[in-house]
């Protein structure tokens, strides 16, 4: 649905050029959630911009639908902008128009006769579920409202592609959770291509498809969440996953544990139906090893579960080698965070 | 029959009032209804254009920008009362004459529009930039924004700017007296001061004072009722 093709993006000034995104090639399929992930100042937010040229690249393509954008003239990127919406972190709601007017608007840029303007605004008021608010002021709404009608404006003229600049960064994390909700079911039910810039892990465990990962003006991996999660193969990547599954030891215990004889610790991560499967008590049963348990969680990426298991396992080398074995065996990731001495 | 004094300067009070103050107040409230008119005629477009062209805006251009920007800043630095005689050839030209109370709207519009024009722009600016681009990422045209984003949510700023620029209207008509364009402030100049009629010089100055809070009171109570 998207490519993006060596996309370059630098802005002058006088104490230099800057270099916002350098080089970076995507390519998002048409149904997907696709976050873009980075820290403040990485280059997401413009990258974003990039994708309705609302900032024009300096060079590279942003093809839309089959349509390379760097290409069109004003009037045709202005038609081409009605096939990709986008919602913004603070709103944007027009404040002397009401809910249902600004709903409106999009279809009246677009030139769609009134008639058509009422009810394609009924139904969308419907989709958000702001049915009660249509003749409400932005400034009588609370943020999740805001954002529900920033949706619906957006989602007006039936693009194809939703763009979220930090959709969800400006609410609690409650409304988070229901915007990310309507989000989910809107592309279920639309079969809406959404890209979604933000700096929070949570949003992409929640809802993404796929994942990019972008530092310093690049992107540093990417690919679908599930193998991101598992295999990350950036420093960034895995700070950023640390920030939804937090599996640091305490230091003091990590001292303590390696005073340990023929001790060593481990991490196993596990996904989907693995994650019901009663690993523990099949590796004791199986090799001659006792494990304590220090770590566990198990929460889910979208729909399915992510669980990670640290243990402490204890045992001679042989019989160490041979739990590893099995734990290789039954496909689980496993990471030795503690060699034994 | 004794002499009563206080009569007849009741009498020559209200004969006065009728004679001179009602005439001066209609010639007032004409220049400043038309000047102002006028003066958004000009200034609005100008202040639009002033917003757009500036650089990062939906149509950047800094050589109209300078340009216009320079032009309205020569006007509004130039003495109203230098740009009253200065403009009188141009006068006779746009109305025929240069006397008179039609007259004295020439530089009344000349000086009050570049003031406009600046007024508009701040109200322009108000609009977050966020909003121009959410229009924009609809495939809004420039025309589109300007008529339907800038204008509309700067309505009610707009409106307290078209007070503001209506009460400094009032300011400068004090000064057309010296075209014969007459008015409160001629009178209260003729009569007030140079005849020590201080009882017009009051009346005059009260009237002046109640036109300006109607029109304060009117911008702020419109401004406030088209806040949402």
């Amino acid at each position: 649905m998207i490519q993006i093709n060596q996309l370059v993006k630098k802005y002058s000034s006088r104490q230099g050029t800057i270099i916002a995104i350098d080089n970076v090639s995507l390519n998002i399929l048409q149904g997907a959630i696709y976050g873009i992930i980075g820290l403040s100042g990485a280059g997401k937010s413009t990258l974003v911009r990039c994708l309705n040229l609302l900032e024009k690249p300096t060079s590279g393509q942003v093809v839309v639908a089959g349509q390379d954008l760097t290409k069109l003239s004003n009037r045709e990127l202005r038609q081409a902008r009605q096939n990709i919406g986008m919602i913004f972190q603070h709103f944007y709601l027009l404040q002397s128009r009401t809910v249902a007017e600004n709903i409106a608007f999009p279809l009246e840029i677009a030139g769609v006769p009134k008639k058509e303007i009422s009810i394609r605004v009924k139904e969308l008021l419907h989709l958000v579920g702001l049915e009660d608010k249509s003749s409400a002021y932005p400034a009588q709404l609370s943020g999740g409202q805001k954002q529900r009608v920033g949706i619906a404006r957006a989602l007006a003229t039936k693009p194809q592609v939703l763009l979220c600049d930090e959709a969800t960064s400006a609410l609690d994390p409650q409304t988070t959770l229901s915007i990310l909700n309507l989000l989910r079911d809107i592309n279920q039910k639309l079969g809406l291509t959404i890209v979604m810039i933000t700096h929070e892990m949570k949003v992409v465990k929640e809802i993404c498809t796929d994942v990019a990962v972008i530092h310093e003006a690049r992107i540093v991996e990417n690919g679908p969440v599930e193998s991101v999660f598992i295999k990350p193969q950036s420093d960034i990547a895995r700070q950023f996953i640390s920030t939804v599954f937090p599996n640091e030891l305490p230091a003091d215990l990590l001292k303590e544990l390696s005073t340990h004889r023929d001790s060593e610790i481990v991490r196993i991560q596990f996904l989907g139906s693995r994650a019901s499967d009663p690993i523990i008590t099949d590796l004791l049963r199986t090799c001659d090893v006792r494990a304590n348990i220090l770590y566990g969680s198990i929460d889910h990426l979208r729909s399915t579960l992510f669980g990670t298991l640290t243990l402490e396992l204890l045992g001679n080398p042989a019989q160490l080698k041979e739990a590893h074995r099995y734990l290789a065996s039954r496909e689980l990731k496993v990471e030795v965070i503690q060699h034994a001495l | 029959m004794p002499f009563d004094s206080s009569l007849l300067f009741q009498v020559t009070f209200w004969a006065d009032l009728l004679r001179l103050i009602i005439p001066a107040t209609g010639e007032t409230l004409y220049m400043v209804a038309a000047s102002t008119v006028f003066a958004y005629l000009l200034g609005l477009p100008l202040g639009i254009i002033l917003v757009v062209t500036s650089p990062g805006h939906i149509m950047p251009n800094p050589w109209v920008e300078r340009t216009l920007g320079t032009l309205v800043n020569i006007l509004r630095s130039a003495p109203f009362i230098i740009l009253l005689v200065a403009l009188i050839p141009f006068t006779k030209s746009v109305v025929g004459t240069s006397i008179g109370t039609t007259a004295a709207i020439v530089p009344l519009v000349i000086s009050a529009a570049p003031f406009v024009a600046r007024v508009v722009e701040s109200s322009l600016k108000e609009v977050p930039y966020g909003v121009i681009e959410a229009a924009l990422s609809m495939g809004a045209s420039p025309k589109q924004i300007i008529q339907k984003v800038l204008l509309p949510e700067a309505k009610a700023s707009l409106i307290l700017g078209v007070a503001i620029t209506t009460i400094s209207v009032i300011g400068y008509t004090a000064m057309a007296g010296t075209v014969g364009g007459g008015g409160l402030g001629d009178l209260a100049i003729q009569y007030g001061y140079s005849r020590f009629r201080t009882d017009i010089m009051i009346v005059t100055v009260v009237i002046l004072v109640v036109i300006v809070q109607i029109i304060q009171s009117l911008g702020t109570a419109l401004a406030r009722k088209l806040t949402h």
